[in-house]
Order: structure tokens, then C-alpha cells, then sequence
């Protein structure tokens, strides 16, 4: 599929096993590792289990969709251990889905070694990066794949095998990322809501590398705070983590692709005052003609409003993207965000984020609606809802026309 | 993050000893109210200055009205700015309750300006750089507001002595204090200084109406060094809507050896 000669990874891994990686970096650690030193030291194990309850208001779309609520349990325990500066961390995630035997799944989020001097650190392992400062599109964030499964905001992420090495230098951060072993993003079942008309078969993916997906990506970021300015900026080269989709309509499918990509990003925050200005851009070479994509906007706080405790914040972002069909398809091309942050300051830190994704061209919306709040001191409840318009369109947003969704989730954190 | 070691500025010393050695040398000379209460107020602080950096844990009680309890344990990192024109760095780790396990909160103070502030959010791994001229909202919804920590600069109050007067098995010094900063809460505090360790004993915090709004007072004073004092108890008690909230400091390390580069952006990454 394509003319580019497959390049040979100096790292093979395991199929199916890209933790692990982690795992023998976490053995080794624990062989050679030296004796206790301060008092927080040793073990410490902590994380959540979690029930959810995702009710649809309508039937479904597309045939094979299953008509009925979905009900998950979610577990994500974190352990770890420091000795110095030094520390092991494990988080294996499971969740069990009802409805969708691909979204009822594990993935090891964490599973490495890091070292941490003042002038450097050294992670090996499974690791999770984040990248960016916008709400509405996490643009530029690249290393970590998408667990689409999750939720289709692109905040849940599947672990990476990465050797990190970071530098801090007077003149700003250098992040060094060699990401040995790539993660295939997870779809929806032929069961599952919120998909594409044909359900995307992760069996049989498809790479423009020969070393499918054992290639070594690799990526080198910048960032540094000067003064009221907060600017990042990266290289990356390897297979993208956005698959096209390649349609077998024989067999009622679509096949993931994925290209080798180079790719270039931005991220800058000025913060003035109240006054949170964001901007996000990346352009990206390997999938059909090089495109570009941006998002800005900003970020205004009322705090105390009306005499109380409580902050309110108002977002606007303006969401640009330029790629055509030979790209693999982008939910906002062009689209305005407009939002509105809640945080009532109270013991129980409860929080609302309401949004407003709108394309003028498609005339389309998705209204979000995030609320969470803790239940005493080991409680949380997160209520989400999620509106999409219902007109028929080209635009890929509409393949989730009829899956308005409202979803409580309790958690207990240990 | 602590309040006694907020109290502190070189400059302001400076002009502190000057005043010293004239009203020291020479009582005849006639001292304003303002003078004295400024007197009052650096000479607490010299007792603080040159700790260098320290680690400390934090447990804070609050309590609401009907006095129900909530939990926070933390974890403060500070560093001492020779440089007040710099401003203290701190690093705060919180480790209750479970779900904010992990989430930091990292402030370079500054004098006039507002701080620069980075929150680390670890289920996204995510550092945020946020807006710091909220000095007057609940911190943590404790009734701690953020400008009780942090804003306690020398000069970043005008001051004035009132009176004298027994304060429990002491004697304090009364000391009004209005903020200079801009966004605070409060129109002016009063401050009890003891005359024998030269600690703040007790404030009252005015609000914007003038009315009072919140009690804090400070118990426990420990020596660190020879040369420090901590309180290790401090009791806010908001007298507006009876909720209260205590601090309660424990394991103090001093001369731990921190760095400026242990206070960059970069390494809260490497809290969780």
C-alpha cells in the first residue's frame, strides 16, 4: 500500500505484550535495587474501583448496535515503590462493559522505572506523557495512544513502552523519547455505541512500516516557562497514533491503517491576570498531503461570583484543521468551542464543565456536560453527558447522531 | 505554604535595623504608631529569616458548621529566596483524599506581582499553569484562602500598633495590617504579637465589608535550629458561617539541601 521500503526496528518486541518491556525494566529495578533510605519511602498502593451506568436515550444507528444501557466496573490499582530517587510504579486498568466485549478490556496504563536527579530523569518502561494546554482537542499530545473505548474526548490513554530521558537546563526541559513497541487505538465493538457505521476490526491492522508495530518511534520535545509564557514544541517521527480506515465492505468492516508520520507541534499559555491564552498546532507529513491543525482560544475566570466561594470560568476555542480525505477523518475541522467552568470551591471539590462544540459549516453541535464531586472521603461521583445534533451529513460526528448518552459513575478511591 | 516563615524580608530588615539602632539608640525620638507597628511586625519576622528551605507534612481538619469532619493530608516542600524581590518557591504533594492523591500544586511567589502557579493533575498527567490572582477563595474549600498562606510578605501590609495587652500566660502587641496587595479579601487584619518570642499569637481578618470574617490562632510554637519558631497548630475559625479549619504541621526538616531546580515546572511530572 505503499512505496515507502518498511524500516527494520533496532528493538524487537513480543507481539501483543508491548508492556512488556515495562516488566523487565520493573525485574531488573527490583535485582539491583539499593537499600531504603527516607522515611516515605517503600511501598505505597493506592487507586480506584468504579461502577458505571452509560444510559442512550435512543435506538441505534447502525445494524449490529445493541439497543440497551451499558454497565462497566472499572479497577485501576497504583502501586509503587520508592527508594531514594529512585521508584517502581505499576497501574494495570481492567474494565468489564455489559454491552461491548471490545470496550470491556486491560491495558497496563504504568509499568516502569524512573530515576530522578535534579539536573535529569530516566523513565523505562510503560509510561503515560501528556502533552497541551486546550480544552476542546488535546491536539499536540502524541506519544500516549488513544483507549477510544474509554470515551470518545481522547483524555484515556493506553500505556506506551518508552524509554524516557529528561534534562533540565537553565535555557528550558529536553524530553528524549525513544518509544520502542506501538499501541493499536481501540474501537468499538460491532455491539458498542459511539462507533463508525461499519464496526473498525482491530484484529487486522494494517502498517505502512514492515516492522509493523514493533517500529521505534521517536520523539524530542522542548519547553520552558519564560516569564508569563508557557511554550512546548516537539519533533516526532514514527507510525501515527490516527489510523485511516480502510473500508471492506465485503466483510462489513473497516480496517485500521497505519501510516508512518512525521510530525511537528506547538503548544503556548500566556497567563495574564485571570486571563488564560492557549494556542495548540501541529503539522503532519504521512497521511495522504501534509496538513496543518490549530487551536487557541482563551480562558477567563470570575472568581467569588456573586459573594460565594465559587469561580467561574468562561472558554472559547477556535478549532482549525486542514486536512482532506487522504487523512484519516477528524471529528473538528472547523468548529467554534464555547464552555463554561465551575468549580464551587466546597469540601467536596465539586466541579462542572459544560461545552458546546459547533461547525457552521455542518451546522453540527456536541454538547458536553461533565460533573464530579467527592462523597465523603473516599467517594466520587462523575455524571457526563454528551448531546450530539441528528442531522444527516458527510461529516464523521454524525455516525453518533442517535447515541446521546448520560452516564454516572461511582467511584471509591483507596 | 507556612505562616510564620512568610513573614520575612530582607529589605524590609534592613530598614528594621536602621529603625532599631535609632529608636534603640535614642527613645527620646518620638515613634508613629505606624513605625512601631511595623517594628513589631519585622522583628517577628527576623526571627524566621535564613531557614533555607524545609520539608514539612500537613494534615488539615475542617469542619463545617455542623462539625462535620474532612481530612487533607499534604506535603510541603519550601525554599528560602535570599532574593525577596524573587519571592519563596513551594511544592505542595497531596496525598488524602484518595482521588486527589497525587495532585500538586507548585507556587514561585512573587512580591508585587501575582505568583506563578503549575497544577499537576495526575489521572491525565497533566501540568496546567493557572491563574494566581485568586489570592482570596478557600484553598482546598478549607478557610484557609490562599493569601493567608503565601501573602504574608512584610511589605505587602502597611501597619499600625494599637495597644498592648495580656494574651493568655503572654503579652502581645496589637498590630493592624492592611493589605497593599491587589485582589485580597480583606480590608485590614489584626495581629497579636507575643513580646517574649516575638510570634503571632492570633489574627482577626476583616472582610471587604469591614466586618470580621475569620479568627486565626497559632499554638504549639516549636524551636528548629536554635533559631526558628513553627507554630504547629493553627485554628481558623470562620466567625461568619462557624465552619473552621485546623492546620496541624508535623516533622519539620530544615537544611534539606533544596535547590531552584527542585521547584521547576518539569519536575512535577515526576510526582506520580
Amino acid at each position: 500500500m505503499s512505496a515507502t521500503p518498511p524500516l527494520r526496528p533496532a528493538v524487537s518486541l513480543p507481539r501483543r505484550a508491548p508492556w512488556r518491556l515495562g516488566l523487565y525494566v520493573c525485574l531488573l529495578g527490583l535485582l539491583v535495587w539499593p537499600r531504603l533510605g527516607a522515611a516515605e519511602d517503600g511501598w505505597r498502593l493506592t487507586g480506584f474501583i468504579g461502577a458505571e451506568a452509560r444510559v442512550f436515550t435512543r435506538t441505534p444507528q447502525f445494524p449490529g448496535q445493541a439497543d440497551e444501557d451499558a454497565y462497566s466496573a472499572i479497577l485501576q490499582p497504583e502501586l509503587r515503590y520508592t527508594s531514594g530517587d529512585q521508584r517502581l510504579t505499576f497501574v494495570p486498568f481492567y474494565r468489564y462493559d455489559s454491552v461491548d466485549e471490545e470496550r470491556t478490556h486491560f491495558d497496563v496504563r504504568e509499568l516502569n522505572w524512573r530515576k530522578s536527579t535534579r539536573d535529569w530523569d530516566l523513565l523505562a518502561g510503560v509510561g503515560r506523557v501528556f502533552w497541551g494546554v486546550t480544552e476542546s482537542r488535546h491536539l499536540v499530545d502524541i506519544i500516549n495512544q488513544t483507549d477510544l473505548v474509554e470515551n470518545i474526548d481522547q483524555e484515556d490513554k493506553l500505556g506506551q513502552p518508552m524509554i524516557n530521558l529528561t534534562l533540565l537546563k537553565d535555557w528550558g526541559t529536553v524530553g528524549l523519547f525513544v518509544l520502542p513497541g506501538f499501541r493499536e487505538r481501540t474501537f468499538p465493538g460491532v455491539d458498542g455505541r459511539l462507533r463508525t457505521p461499519l464496526p473498525v476490526d482491530t484484529d487486522d491492522p494494517q502498517y505502512e512500516s514492515g516492522a509493523e508495530e514493533t517500529h521505534v518511534d521517536a520523539a524530542l520535545r522542548y519547553s520552558h516557562v519564560i516569564g508569563d509564557w508557557d511554550v512546548g514544541a516537539y519533533y516526532f517521527y514514527g507510525t501515527g497514533r490516527e489510523p485511516r480506515l480502510i473500508p471492506d465492505p465485503a466483510n462489513q468492516r473497516f480496517i485500521p491503517y497505519y501510516d508512518l508520520i512525521q510530525q511537528v507541534g506547538v503548544d503556548l499559555q500566556l497567563t495574564a491576570e485571570a486571563w488564560l491564552w492557549k494556542f495548540e498546532g501541529i503539522v503532519r507529513e504521512g497521511q495522504g498531503k501534509t496538513f496543518g491543525a490549530a487551536v487557541g482560544g482563551f480562558e477567563y475566570t470570575f472568581y467569588q461570583i456573586a459573594d460565594s466561594a465559587a469561580d467561574l470560568g468562561v472558554l472559547l476555542e477556535l478549532l482549525y484543521d486542514d486536512r482532506d480525505e487522504t487523512a484519516p477523518p477528524v471529528l473538528f475541522d472547523e468548529d467554534v468551542f464555547v464552555g463554561l467552568r465551575l468549580a464551587l470551591n466546597d469540601v467536596d471539590d465539586t466541579q462542572v464543565l459544560a461545552g458546546v462544540v459547533y461547525d457552521p459549516e455542518d451546522e453540527e453541535t456536541l454538547f458536553t456536560l461533565e460533573a464530579e464531586r467527592r462523597l465523603g472521603e473516599h467517594f466520587t461521583a462523575e455524571f457526563e453527558a454528551r448531546l450530539f445534533s441528528d442531522e444527516p451529513s458527510e461529516s464523521p460526528l454524525s455516525a453518533f447522531g442517535r447515541d446521546n448518552y448520560f452516564q454516572l459513575q461511582l467511584a471509591y478511591y483507596f | 505554604m507556612n505562616w510564620k516563615k512568610l513573614n520575612k524580608s530582607p529589605k524590609a530588615l534592613l530598614l528594621l535595623l536602621g529603625i532599631a539602632i535609632v529608636s534603640g539608640g535614642a527613645h527620646a525620638i518620638a515613634e508613629t504608631p505606624e513605625q512601631k507597628g511595623f517594628a513589631i511586625a519585622a522583628r517577628s519576622d527576623r526571627t524566621d529569616l535564613g531557614f533555607g528551605d524545609s520539608n514539612v507534612q500537613l494534615k488539615m481538619v475542617l469542619r463545617n458548621a455542623a462539625g462535620r469532619e474532612s481530612t487533607r493530608r499534604l506535603f510541603i516542600k519550601t525554599l528560602e529566596k535570599p532574593n525577596e524581590d524573587v519571592g519563596d518557591k513551594s511544592l505542595i504533594v497531596f496525598d488524602s483524599p484518595a482521588d486527589i492523591d497525587g495532585t500538586a500544586l507548585l507556587s514561585h511567589a512573587r512580591i508585587l506581582e501575582p505568583d506563578n502557579q503549575w497544577l499537576f493533575l495526575p489521572a491525565l498527567k497533566r501540568t496546567k499553569r493557572i491563574s494566581s490572582v485568586n489570592k482570596s477563595g478557600p484553598f482546598v474549600g478549607s478557610e484557609f484562602a490562599f493569601e493567608d498562606f503565601t501573602a504574608l510578605e512584610l511589605n505587602k501590609f502597611n501597619y499600625k500598633y494599637l495597644r498592648s495587652e495580656a494574651c493568655g500566660d503572654l503579652v502581645c502587641d496589637v498590630v493592624e495590617r492592611q493589605p497593599r496587595y491587589e485582589h485580597s479579601g480583606y480590608t485590614r487584619q489584626l495581629s497579636w504579637v507575643d513580646q517574649s518570642i516575638y510570634q503571632v499569637r492570633r489574627v482577626e481578618f476583616y472582610d471587604r465589608r469591614g466586618d470580621l470574617l475569620k479568627v486565626l490562632t497559632l499554638a504549639d510554637y516549636r524551636q528548629y535550629q536554635d533559631k526558628y519558631w513553627r507554630a504547629h497548630k493553627f485554628t481558623m475559625v470562620n466567625k461568619q458561617t462557624k465552619k473552621s479549619t485546623d492546620l496541624v504541621y508535623s516533622d519539620y526538616v530544615f537544611g534539606t539541601g533544596l535547590a531552584p531546580r527542585d521547584f521547576e515546572k518539569a519536575v512535577l511530572r515526576r510526582v506520580r
